[in-house]
């Protein structure tokens, strides 16, 4: 389900296992960021909260968007929810690392990987 | 001088704009490829902080970006006016006051933040590489 599009940013929504996969295309940055929060934020007022946002076709990622996962983080949390992230490109992995952020989200390769690992858990 | 100038007003669709502008001059410049991804968030980073900081404090007054090359260094400084609050980012207190600023002294090779008169200036610079760094036309 395409929820927005825009140059900068793409939103897109489903729900695979029981688990709901928010796939990110294009720039997370200060403009682009408040639209992914509020979708996450919407996710977990309808009762999602294991989330699995897949961001391997995201260009660009700074500290707003970082700011916008750590608080989807801690709304599923609130519910013993979780959200994991999947992504392989080195450009978008630097600033996790740079910033610690590699400890407290759970990254995976791929939609699957990120499931599997999730369910494992349970 | 510096070899570019560009002042936006404190929007944030225009950050997008200061981060292309500021590649473009880092790659005309000879900046490594390697780097160009340190150079986007970087600028990305300080032109963001500064966004906020005149949103809250003045919102007419431009956010100046000056870009330059000069004894083997490619180097940006973002100048806001107004201090930053020190409360919330964007996210509403999801990142600590500062991280930012942290995150461009990971990302850039040298920084320096200092006070200007009533604001804040922020310079980081990267190596140049190449035959550009010695001086050949681009």
């Amino acid at each position: 389900m395409a929820l927005e599009e825009s140059v900068d940013l793409k939103l897109d929504h489903h729900n695979k296992d029981g688990i709901e996969i928010v796939d990110v295309e294009g720039e997370i940055d200060v403009y682009t960021a408040p639209r992914l929060r509020e979708l996450l934020i919407d996710l977990v007022n309808n009762g999602h909260y294991q989330l699995v946002v897949n961001m391997e076709k995201v260009e660009f990622l700074d500290s707003t968007g970082l700011g916008v996962l750590v608080g989807g983080l801690k709304r599923v949390r609130a519910h013993d929810g979780s959200l994991d992230l999947v992504c392989t490109q080195e450009r978008i992995l630097k600033i996790f690392r740079i910033t610690g952020l590699t400890k407290v989200f759970g990254i995976h390769g791929t939609v699957d990987e990120a499931i599997a690992n999730r369910k494992s858990e349970r | 001088m510096a070899t570019v100038e560009v002042s936006f007003s404190p929007l944030p669709a225009h950050v997008r704009t200061a981060r292309l502008v500021a590649t473009a001059v880092a790659r005309r410049s000879g900046v490594s490829e390697t780097l160009m991804d340190e150079v986007r968030l970087a600028v990305g980073e300080a032109c963001s902080r500064a966004v906020e900081t005149h949103a809250a404090h003045c919102p007419d007054e431009p956010v100046k970006v000056a870009l330059s090359s000069q004894e083997g260094r490619f180097e940006i400084e973002v100048v806001n006016a107004g201090r930053p609050a020190g409360g919330p980012g964007a996210d509403g207190a999801q990142l600590p006051p500062g991280f930012s600023l942290a995150v461009i002294a990971g990302l850039a090779d040298d920084v320096q933040i200092s006070e200007t008169n009533g604001g804040t200036s922020v310079k980081m610079s990267w190596p140049l590489s190449g035959s550009l760094a010695a001086g050949s036309p681009a």
